[in-house]
């Protein structure tokens, strides 16, 4: 019955190696100091799992062959090897060449500004990549060993796919063209070629339910039956659901989603391990698959929301009229580069807050500067990052980073917000909801109980914003605008921050 | 295998994910996306095993070049997701001892 490839068990050690390598892989990410190693590992997992395949899958020209026995059932599988098929070899390592290069240079030019629409970019290459194979599995079952030929009495011989394999076949389609067209949305979002605002289709969540349930539906279909048009219906039905599910969630939201995203890649991964009895893929499926649920249950607890909530998108489209009418009318004091400088230099410590705006005004070297000249001065330097801060996990991490700002001068919301009471200024720079009071006293706001970093708290802040007319993301006006200690430096970030450095010498 | 021992091996991975992740400390966590990238494009081994088929019919044709072109996307992600990685890692150091930094 079982028609698997006959399983080589030095075939099957070399995968579970190469699991092995990645689960090491993620696990060097524990620190900075090991994380190198670590993806040297990975590289090293992945080197193992495509020479593998590659040895033991190698194209072969085929003479065809059947035996049939004394009943007219096939005997063997219909072929035997001729030769090897050199071209196909050729074109194999053709096509990983092509795909090499073009990863290379991508990841040489890209700005790290620009990181998670790469990162979005991949997902959806990943979620292609796997509705491909499961087509191709689908087209040529019997190649994968997940089918059995069967000879009826009149006609031609037809291969049965496993009902298991179906099930997996299936669910790796699925969720692959969920990521695929889910992360070609959040790609264009966060590319700027959408608009961040969320697009609100009437009766979205009743469409998105009957969809769902006729995807459910065509692939129970699929089980049954082995119907190419439940195969087909399913793909397109999970392409389209991708783009509904991704379409309504605002800007903001999108570091849940790309880690949301991340993570039905390694499912989608997972899936197809399944199918073809691949230890290397399952391993990697679970791994990738856990990562993103993690990372997105971080980003929902760092923004006080579930997971839901966010999922059912619309965040942030209807509280603005509210909270921008409400922002003009109290009093705040403005504050000059020459002000800033002044204070700063005063100061015993200053910690900077970056958000969004920073990397949308690529502020990260210029503020590295300003850090440095402050240091001349003799005044302590952190930098406190709110897990949401940006539009993806570690996004303000990764950019001061390529701006040389030492790790260990860099704190997590929980190690530094206790820190603020003790701290002469606070220079937030392109964040906003993140420092918001409101979130920990304002009952009725959309924000309340988000853990916030508590600037307020500090001597004098100092706010970099563009104008006073606009609201965070999430539409509600902050408190901290309009206290006394705190003095606002309208203007674009990397300019003031230019100024302050001019006026630090 | 059965499916069993693969249900085993993917349910057990559920927990080593689980544990090994939470242990990655958040600035890391853009590298950890990128990495988790390039390794969930393992799935080129099916994309392979598609294309080495050796194609009997219109299907079988049809299959080896989904199998080439997701060798390709699959490549892509690899290499880049492996290099974007290092570039990343790269930049992160620790504070430089005093007098060292320029």
């Amino acid at each position: 019955m079982e028609h698997t490839t006959a399983v080589n068990p030095w075939v099957a050690l070399a995968y579970l190696i190469a699991g092995v390598c990645f689960i090491l892989a993620l696990r060097g990410l524990s620190s900075p100091a090991t994380s190198q190693r670590g993806n040297r590992m990975g590289m090293i997992g992945m080197a193992i799992a495509v020479v593998t395949t590659l040895v033991t899958h190698v194209p072969v020209n085929r003479m065809g062959l059947v035996l049939t026995g004394p009943e007219g059932e096939v005997l063997t599988a219909g072929s035997f090897v001729a030769s090897i098929d050199t071209l196909a070899v050729v074109e194999i390592l053709a096509a990983i060449l092509v795909g090499a290069v073009i990863g290379i240079v991508t990841a040489r030019r890209i700005a790290m500004t620009a990181m998670p629409q790469l990162v979005a970019a991949f997902h959806s290459l990943v979620g292609l990549a796997a509705v491909l194979v499961a087509c191709a599995a689908f087209l040529n079952p019997v190649a994968f060993g997940i089918a059995d030929v069967v000879t009826p009495l009149i006609g031609p011989p037809f291969a049965t796919i496993h009902p298991v394999s179906r099930i997996e076949m299936i669910l790796g389609v699925a969720i692959g063209a969920i990521t695929f067209s889910g992360s070609v949305i959040a790609f264009l979002k966060l590319n700027g070629n959408m608009g961040g605002k969320p697009i609100l289709l009437p009766q979205r969540h009743a469409i998105n339910l009957g969809v769902a349930l006729a995807i459910v539906w065509f692939a129970f279909g699929f089980w049954m039956s082995q119907s190419p048009f439940d195969f087909w219906m399913v793909t397109i039905l999970s392409f389209a659901i991708g783009f509904l599910l991704i379409v309504p969630i605002g800007g903001a939201d999108m570091p849940v989603v790309v880690s949301m995203l991340n993570s039905y890649s390694g499912w989608a991964a997972a899936a197809m391990g399944f199918t073809l009895h691949n230890s290397a893929m399952i391993i990697t499926g679970a791994l990738v698959g856990s990562s993103g649920a993690i990372l997105s249950y971080i980003m929902c607890r760092a923004m006080n929301r579930s997971f839901l909530s966010v999922i059912a998108g619309g965040f942030g489209a209807s509280a603005e009229p509210g909270g921008a009418a409400a922002a003009s009318d109290r009093p705040w004091k403005r504050g000059s580069a020459e002000d800033a400088a002044f204070l700063m230099q005063q100061a015993e410590q200053v910690i900077i807050v970056p958000g969004y705006g920073m990397a949308v005004a690529q502020a990260q070297h210029v503020l590295r500067e300003m850090g440095d000249k402050l240091k001349e001065h003799g005044v302590r330097v952190k930098y406190a990052i709110h897990p949401v801060a940006g539009r993806m996990p570690g996004h303000m991490n990764v950019l001061l980073a390529e701006a040389n700002v030492p790790y260990d001068e860099v704190f997590e919301l929980e190690d530094i917000n206790s820190e603020f009471a003790q701290t002469d200024v606070a220079f937030v720079i392109g964040a906003n909801d993140v420092t918001n009071p409101a979130a920990k006293t304002d009952k009725s706001s959309p924000i309340y109980g988000m853990p916030v970093l508590d600037v307020e708290r500090a001597k004098t802040v100092l706010f970099i914003k563009r104008s006073m007319g606009g609201v965070g993301y999430a539409g509600v006006d902050n408190d901290v605008f309009y206290r006394d200690n705190t003095m606002m430096l309208l203007a674009d970030a990397k300019k003031m921050v230019e100024e302050i450095v001019k006026n630090l010498d | 295998m059965d499916f069993i021992s693969i249900l085993s091996i993917f349910v057990l991975a559920c927990f080593v994910g689980y544990y090994v992740v939470w242990s990655v400390t958040p600035a890391l966590h853009t590298p950890l996306m990128a990495v988790t990238n390039a390794i969930s494009s393992v799935i080129i081994v099916g994309a392979l095993i598609a294309a080495a088929a050796s194609g009997a019919g219109a299907a079988g044709g049809t299959s080896k070049w989904l199998g080439l072109l997701a060798v390709v996307l699959a490549s892509v992600n690899i290499f880049g997701g492996f290099a974007v990685t290092q570039r990343m890692l790269a930049m992160y150091r620790k504070k430089a001892p005093a007098g060292a930094q320029k």
